[in-house]
């Protein structure tokens, strides 16, 4: 057993080996190392509190018994599930952060004891407070994260599920659980705590359904947030420095990632949240444009563009991840590297379902990541490049967004991709984006459009260089 | 007047917050995934909670309402270690640098 001196310091050593193994993220030189850190600090912190409690008679034994189970179901997730499949993943870890800290919060309800926090229905005020608020905060996750979760792996519709009322309804539950918290602090009642539960379980589901497909990268890193409050909300009921730290930590870094997805879709926080983007007004959608003439093109036609080219820019988005595009890709573009053609990736900060989405999978094909620029770094290369190949990616290159104040996306930051020599557009159909808006890119005079699966037509395009 | 010791887990709250913020500025973008998968898997620390929940139960009863609660939320944030250091070290292991051929 050791004191609470020495263990406190040592769960401030772990807390500062966590923010080094973020720190370690600034370049992928540093990143493998910081990410021993982060073990490292979590090795810490799980030794020493063993030591404190300094109990090892059977119930020790149990813990292992279930970090092993745990640990064992985590290693084999993390070595089996594909590098596509990442935001269901991520999602899926934050629900189960969430689960734990109301797990814990219930916990130290029934037992204060073993927490130090008073005795059962005699909570000290101020821990009752922190942990119903990490409680709160951890339900709110779970069942977030669990929505966010289905609509990515498709079990649930990714479109925006709204009614009337949703944000009235949403409001009330808001302010009722604050009341509950008050109520609770004042009574102390067991009821009080499982319904504020409940009412937070709900209130989680509510806020994530609205939310469609593309704010994915919004509402994942929002969850990330939120996982970080519940962890500091635990963190301050048990005085615990290293899960302050770190619920700190996650939950700035989580906001900070928010703030970035909103920013690239030139939305505010606030109208991400209240969702419905894109499901709102289809009957103006559904008055017929005239349809304007588009040119398409074969893998034979895109493949002789791209072979008198001297410089091509790839423009991947989600599609890509769909289709599994990412080694055909890389193919394609070792190909036309072995003609002497200089190629480059530029990638929209909202690509994909998750932040960096696009990074990881072109990571995973063995794209060297100094090919691979965002948006800001390559904008101005557009004008000077030949070929832009866009591939799975289409709201984020809509001139609209620059040209047309009256558009949903008007002053998102697009990729230059119109200025290009020539355009060519994989795309299975002629059908809007996620926005569902018409990209004024498909009628250029410069553009070509592919119909195919991406996949596909990449493998064509590279049998036919 | 003594301080409330509350107040300073509360300044190390708020720093750690500050702290946060700039040291994830400097996360390079295409690193944002990983950046992700670690935040899960930091996060999880808060299976210190769950062990001392787990461990609860005194000598006589190992199990009561409140240890199992302790023993899941062990199962649940082992997960999330394990998995999310194991798949950010899978990823950040794919991220090379171009060869200096030629």
């Amino acid at each position: 057993m050791i004191s609470a001196n020495l263990s406190a310091i040592f769960y401030l050593i772990s807390g500062v080996l966590f923010i080094l193994a973020l720190r370690g993220l600034s370049s992928p030189e540093t990143s493998r190392q910081g990410n021993l850190f982060g073990i490292l600090g979590m090795i810490i912190a799980i030794t020493v509190t063993f030591l404190s409690i300094g109990n090892f008679s059977t119930g020790f034994i149990f813990v292992l018994l279930f970090i092993l189970i745990g640990g064992s179901i985590g290693a084999f997730i993390a070595y089996r599930i594909p590098m596509t499949a990442m935001p269901e993943l991520v999602a899926g870890f934050h629900s189960l952060v969430g689960l734990a800290a109301v797990f814990v919060a219930i916990s130290a309800f029934l037992n204060p004891e073993a927490f130090n926090l008073g005795i059962r229905g005699n909570i000290k005020l101020g821990s009752l407070i922190e942990m119903s608020i990490g409680a709160a905060v951890g339900a709110i996750t779970f069942s977030g994260s669990i929505i966010a979760f289905l609509k990515l792996q498709g079990i649930m519709s990714g479109s925006p599920i709204v009614f009337k009322g949703q944000h009235p309804l949403n409001a009330v539950i808001l302010i009722s659980i604050v009341i509950l918290i008050y109520l609770l602090c004042a009574s102390q009642s067991s009821n009080l705590f499982w319904i504020l539960l409940a009412v937070s379980f709900l209130i989680g589901f509510l806020l994530i359904i609205p939310i469609g497909g593309a704010d994915m990268p919004v509402v994942i890193s929002m969850l990330n947030s939120y996982s970080g409050w519940a962890a500091a909300g635990i963190g301050f009921t048990l005085e615990n420095t290293a899960l302050i730290i770190t619920g700190a930590l996650v939950g700035s870094s989580g906001a900070i990632l928010s703030y970035i997805m909103c920013k690239g879709m030139n939305r505010s926080f606030f109208n991400v949240i209240l969702g419905g983007f894109g499901a709102t007004d289809d009957s103006s959608g559904s008055i017929k444009k005239e349809q304007r003439p588009v040119k398409s093109g074969n893998a034979d036609d895109a493949a002789f563009l791209m072979k008198n080219a001297s410089s091509v820019i790839i423009v991947p988005g989600y599609g890509m991840a769909v289709a599994q595009a990412q080694h055909a890709l890389r193919e394609m573009v070792d190909t036309l590297k072995k003609n002497d053609i200089k190629v480059s990736y530029a990638i929209h900060p909202v690509a994909g379902r998750m932040p960096g989405h696009m990074n990881v999978l072109l990571a995973e094909a063995n794209v060297p990541y100094d090919e691979v620029f965002e948006l800001e770094e390559i904008n101005n290369d557009f004008a000077n490049a030949d070929v832009a190949f866009v591939i799975g990616a289409n709201d984020v290159t809509n001139p609209v967004a620059k040209t047309d104040p009256q558009s949903p996306i008007y002053g998102m930051p697009v990729l230059d991709v119109e200025k290009c020599k020539s355009v060519l557009f994989v795309k299975r159909s002629l059908s809007p984006g996620y926005a569902g808006i018409d990209n004024d890119l498909f009628y250029k005079e410069n553009t070509l459009m592919l119909f195919a699966d991406a996949k596909k037509m990449t493998e064509d395009i590279t049998k036919n260089l | 007047m003594e301080i409330d010791p509350l107040i300073f887990r509360l300044s190390i709250f708020i720093l750690s917050i500050f702290v946060g913020y700039y040291v994830v500025w400097s996360v390079t973008p295409s690193l944002h995934t990983p950046l992700m998968s670690v935040t899960n898997a930091i996060s999880s620390v808060i299976i210190v909670g769950a062990i001392i929940a787990g461990l609860s139960g005194n000598s006589d009863s190992i199990f009561n309402t409140s240890s199992i609660f302790g023993f899941l939320a062990i199962a649940l944030a082992a997960i999330n270690i394990f998995g999310g250091f194991l798949v950010t070290q899978r990823m950040l292991a794919m991220y090379k640098k171009k060869k200096k051929d030629k």
